[in-house]
């Protein structure tokens, strides 16, 4: 088990000393200009450290971390797969790095050809006629998306069509781009089988629909065996279909959404495509779509010509969501994966995705209710119910002390008590098992000794920090 | 190569496990003529021929080090000292998720509120958010707060001198709302603010390089109610007066100048700070310091009741995620060069693109527009900019952004950025090519 | 779960209760227990004129955030200025010193057309 790093660590500016200086700089080659004195700053409170004090500061920190460098990390619907190495070479490479956003295109041909290029082959996966790299994350995508419904509701001159519907197991970011995109939502639930209620859906559309949002798989890990008349039905009514593409690492090489009548959908190119999480960013959210809805596309995106490639907005396109193309440094690492691993591996990806969390989860129901008795895709839901007075978050801390990252809790909200595990096609059988074993473990610690559980994690350098304090008296920057 | 670790037996002993005969028993639920065989795609090939692929595409970009690089236009090309690359990569940060679970994610938590503590100061603001994606969107975002903070009032003020690709973020996030833009010219303290309007915008310093204090709106705005919202270089407050300091409510800036690669054009960093009265209608993920339960300092995810997990369609924004790495490159950044580095930086970027303006406005039929500019300056020119840069070119040498690639109409005048990466000697020859070009 | 007898509510759980010839409005003690510990009130202005039903405010906890409905018509007079700087008070003492805010109201009526703390209680399924 990995030893997470205990020891308190000071704020860069308490290890500040006045006068020292953490880099070289060339000395000016030019004469100085004098700065008017009325606009010129007088003072700036920044630290001041020698290399190696922030050398031992950022190194001893990250060691505080969990990550998937080091810890098993089954968050459901993040999709914490190994973040291959060779994206990391790629993307260091001077060609990529030291290239303007700016340079002319002729400057810039190897970069728009990939572009184009990682379009080709992402839209290919999903199914869908063209698609855009400008996103910088699956939220941006999905605001992109949204806003290409908004104009094509607007073209179509259907501007009563105000209202997206939304399943009650859709990801808070659903809703909220909804808003930003100036629509209202209407929540439609879902049934006692794990789908979206039929009957439910029927209800709701009229010509107020814009659409409904869909995820597929949802977010409790559960096929949408009705897609194909969900869309249908949608499309009936004269609304589109988004598509939250967030779970894609189930489907690849499987089967395609824009095949199922999908209009439009983004990819989490951090979650599926490999690329690293950061500790929070940056992401990347390709959004594609098809014939109908491709001419709305946020752009420019690569074109392929025969005198090269170049960078063009699409003919009705919303505009750009971004200064410049995409997180161009975080799409060179996904066009990387995605030549490694090629329409055979992207297969194997999604059976052994589903294969792994199928297989946890035969691992974990006997301990862990699991609420839908059929099988999973690439991640499931269980409760932590396991005890009277045991909760979901006692267990996910605990976790920690067998060194584990907890899962997902407490989403999505129509599960009590919830744990959304995904364990991705990158673990190995033993990793597994031993998880098992610890939440085994941890399942008889509930019934027996419970305040092991309530008073975890016990090997962490800080332990159930006061976040109501925080929340309260907040305090947001070093005040010295 | 899928990095799947399961040999053939593994899989067969996992299958018993689950109790059923082959892999495809667990796509049941997928209708059998949407299930597909093939992708229209290569297969896979190994590490060393992809990493070759890509060497061999990244080798046909012309990179900054390739020419004398004088081209700025919102993306800079800065010194990166190497420990940034170095801790930054580190797999611990690297491959970490959202600090969700504080306890095990202190190292992100804290790096971030070093980094909110840090951009806070430079800003001159109360409170900086873990970023967004980058300076157009925090802009965007800005201006839609603004517009929600003031009830009733419809009008903002933007810049014409602001960069066009923020102008176009700003107008597709505003497409669904009632909003009127009213385009100003000059400096932003005489513009006629009124009761009706929300906020005004002050680009600090606009494209064309030109700034203006900010106090003298700041003050009007507030008088009539309305926000102030800068957009800033975060590099030139290290040496002018900061945004905060002259009264902004509302500060964004493109951070990736502060330690983060050109990328051709991403993942970048959107810098965004506020007041204390405004920080619960701030967008983005926000870090704070508390106790654990022996009283030990750390730090967690705060006010989230103002993010999508919690507030879905009432949520401020729906940004989701933070430009993390981005995000902790600046970080290191900031700490690294430090008050005094950050000041020698920001001094070298000044005086070189004054030394370079000086030169370039003595050669007859040149003229440099703005009268008081950081390190970027707008310069009419006596000839089409595009054709000058063409044969510059020729020379090695990229001297700018030629205002027609975004302007049709303005053929004459060429947009020169000159950082601390440039040299006397490269200045001197820029000068020399510019008044060759002009015979 | 304590339930003032003295107020009328709202099935949303906002409470009013008769002060002199105001109101005092509030959450009621169930209210709290779900939300949680309360670490933020949004307060409406002083002197604003706000009908039954609409938003007046929110209330948020660390892990979720509920809108507040006006229980009955009428004037905001003051705001609890103690629960702004401790929220809480609010968690504490919901129908004492927890008060949200005082309201002249301007449909006496609608008091009436309130649930009495017997159904309030039903409601929430005390017995």
């Amino acid at each position: 088990m990995n030893e997470i790093n205990m020891r308190d660590e000071p704020l860069v500016y308490e290890l500040s000393r006045e006068g020292r200086i953490g880099c070289s700089l060339p000395r000016s080659d030019v004469p100085s200009t004098g700065m008017p004195p009325e606009l010129a700053r007088t003072e700036l409170d920044l630290p001041e450290l020698d290399e190696l004090t922030v050398v031992r500061h950022f190194t001893r920190l990250s060691q505080k971390n969990f990550s998937i460098d080091t810890e098993f990390y089954p968050l459901g619907s993040c999709t914490m797969k190994y973040n291959p190495k060779a994206n990391e070479v790629v993307a260091s490479n001077p060609g990529w790095k030291n290239l303007h956003p700016l340079a002319e295109e002729q400057y810039a041909q190897g970069a728009i050809e990939l572009l184009w290029r990682l379009q080709e082959g992402l839209r290919e996966v999903g199914g869908f006629a063209a698609a855009s790299l400008q996103p910088a994350a699956g939220a941006h995508g999905e605001l992109s998306g949204v806003l290409m419904i908004h104009a094509a509701l607007k073209e179509l001159g259907e501007t009563e069509r105000k209202k997206m519907l939304i399943p009650d197991s859709a990801h808070g970011t659903n809703p909220a781009s909804c808003t930003m995109a100036g629509f209202t939502t209407q929540t439609i639930p879902s049934g006692p089988d794990g789908s979206i209620d039929m009957e439910a859906l029927r209800a709701a559309l009229d010509d107020t629909t814009a659409g409904i949002m869909i995820t597929n798989p949802n977010t409790l890990g559960l096929f949408e065996r009705n897609i194909e008349d969900i869309c249908r039905l949608v499309h009936e009514a004269g609304g589109f279909v988004y598509g939250d593409g967030a779970n894609m690492n189930a489907l690849t090489g499987v089967f395609k959404p824009g095949r199922s009548g999908i209009d439009v959908m983004h990819f989490n190119l951090h979650k599926t495509f490999s690329t690293p999480h950061g500790g929070g960013g940056p992401g990347a959210g390709m959004v594609a779509a098809n014939e109908t809805l491709a001419p709305y596309l946020p752009g420019p995106i690569a074109i392929k010509e025969a005198s090269g490639y170049r960078l063009k907005m699409p003919a009705k396109s919303i505009g750009r969501v971004k200064a410049f193309h995409g997180n161009f440094g975080v799409l060179v690492r996904a066009y990387c994966y995605l030549l490694m691993t090629g329409a055979d591996g992207l297969r194997q990806v999604a059976e052994n995705a589903v294969l792994n969390a199928n297989y946890l989860k035969s691992l974990l129901e006997n301990d862990y209710p699991v609420p839908y008795k059929r099988h999973c895709m690439h991640e499931f839901v269980a409760k932590g119910t396991i005890a009277a007075d045991v909760h979901t978050l006692d267990i996910a801390k605990r976790l920690i002390d067998y060194g584990f990252h907890p899962p997902t809790i407490y989403f999505p909200l129509i599960v009590q008590e919830a744990l959304m595990i995904e364990p991705t096609e990158t673990e190995s059988m033993e990793t597994l098992d031993l998880f098992a074993e610890a939440m085994k473990k941890i399942a008889e610690e509930a019934r027996t000794d419970p305040e092991l559980l309530h008073d975890a994690p016990h090997i962490a350098p800080v332990a159930r920090l006061d976040e109501v304090a925080a929340a309260r008296h907040p305090i947001l920057c070093y005040r010295g | 190569m899928s990095f799947v670790p399961h040999t053939d037996l593994e899989r067969a002993e996992m299958l018993k496990a689950i109790g059923i005969a082959s892999i495809e028993d667990l796509f049941s639920d997928i209708p059998e003529h949407l299930r597909i065989e093939d992708l229209a795609l290569p297969e896979s090939i190994s590490e060393i021929e992809a990493i070759d692929e890509l060497e061999t595409l990244a080798s046909r970009n012309v990179k900054t080090k390739d020419m004398d690089w004088f081209l700025g236009a919102g993306a800079y090309y800065s010194y990166i000292p190497a420990v940034v690359p170095a801790l930054a990569g580190r797999g611990e940060f690297l491959t970490a998720y959202t600090p969700y679970q504080p306890e095990v994610s202190q190292g992100t938590l804290q790096a971030i509120f070093e980094y909110q503590s840090m951009t806070a100061k430079l800003l001159g603001m109360s409170v900086v958010n873990a970023s967004h994606y980058d300076g157009a969107t925090a802009l965007a975002e800005a201006v839609l707060m603004a517009w929600k903070a003031r009830e009733n009032r419809n009008r903002i003020f933007l810049p014409k001198d602001l960069h066009p690709e923020y102008s176009q973020v700003i107008s597709t996030y505003c497409t669904s709302f009632d909003i009127e833009f009213i385009r100003y010219e000059g400096d932003p303290g005489q513009v006629a603010i009124d009761e009706d309007t929300a906020a005004i915008v002050v680009a600090y310093p606009g494209f064309s390089g030109q700034f203006y204090p900010v106090s003298k709106a700041s003050d009007k705005a507030h008088e009539k109610g309305a926000l102030c919202i800068v957009q800033a270089d975060p590099l030139m407050c290290a040496i002018f007066k900061s945004p905060g300091e002259q009264g902004a409510d509302i500060v964004t800036a493109e951070g990736q100048c502060l330690g983060n690669p050109l990328n051709f054009g991403g993942p970048y960093l959107g810098m965004m700070g506020t007041t204390d009265a405004l920080i619960r209608r701030m967008p983005g993920r926000i870090v704070g310091q508390t106790k654990d339960k022996f009283g030990k300092r750390g730090f967690v995810l705060t006010l989230s009741t103002r993010e999508q997990h919690i507030r879905r369609e009432k949520a401020v924004s729906n940004i989701c995620s933070n430009q993390g790495l981005s995000m902790l490159q600046t970080c290191i950044y900031l700490a690294t060069l430090g008050k005094n580095g950050l000041q020698k930086v920001a001094r070298l970027s000044y005086d070189k693109a004054h030394y370079a303006a000086q030169l370039i406005d003595s050669i007859s039929g040149y003229h440099v527009v703005p009268k008081l500019f950081f390190r970027e300056f707008l310069v009419e020119t006596p000839d089409a900019a595009a054709k000058i840069v063409e044969a510059l070119n020729k020379k090695g040498i990229v001297p700018g952004l030629a205002l027609s690639r975004y302007y049709p109409e303005r053929k004459n005048e060429l947009l020169i950025c000159v950082t601390e990466m440039n040299t006397k000697a490269q200045i001197e020859k820029l000068a020399v090519a510019l008044k060759e070009a002009a015979k | 779960m304590a339930i003032d007898k003295n107020a009328r509510y709202l099935e949303s759980h906002e409470y009013a209760k008769p002060e002199g010839e105001l109101m005092v409005i509030g959450i009621s003690d169930h209210a709290q227990a779900e939300l949680g510990d309360v670490v933020f009130i949004e307060f409406p202005a002083v002197g604003k004129e706000l009908d039954k039903g609409v938003v007046f405010g929110t209330i948020e906890s660390v892990k979720a955030a509920s809108d507040l409905y006006m229980p009955i018509s009428g004037k905001v007079v003051e705001v609890n200025e103690e629960v702004k700087n401790d929220p809480s008070l609010v968690n504490k003492d919901c129908y004492g010193s927890g008060w949200l805010i005082k309201v002249a109201p301007s449909k006496l009526s609608e008091f009436e057309s309130l649930l009495d703390a017997e159904s309030y209680g039903a409601s929430i399924g005390e017995v």
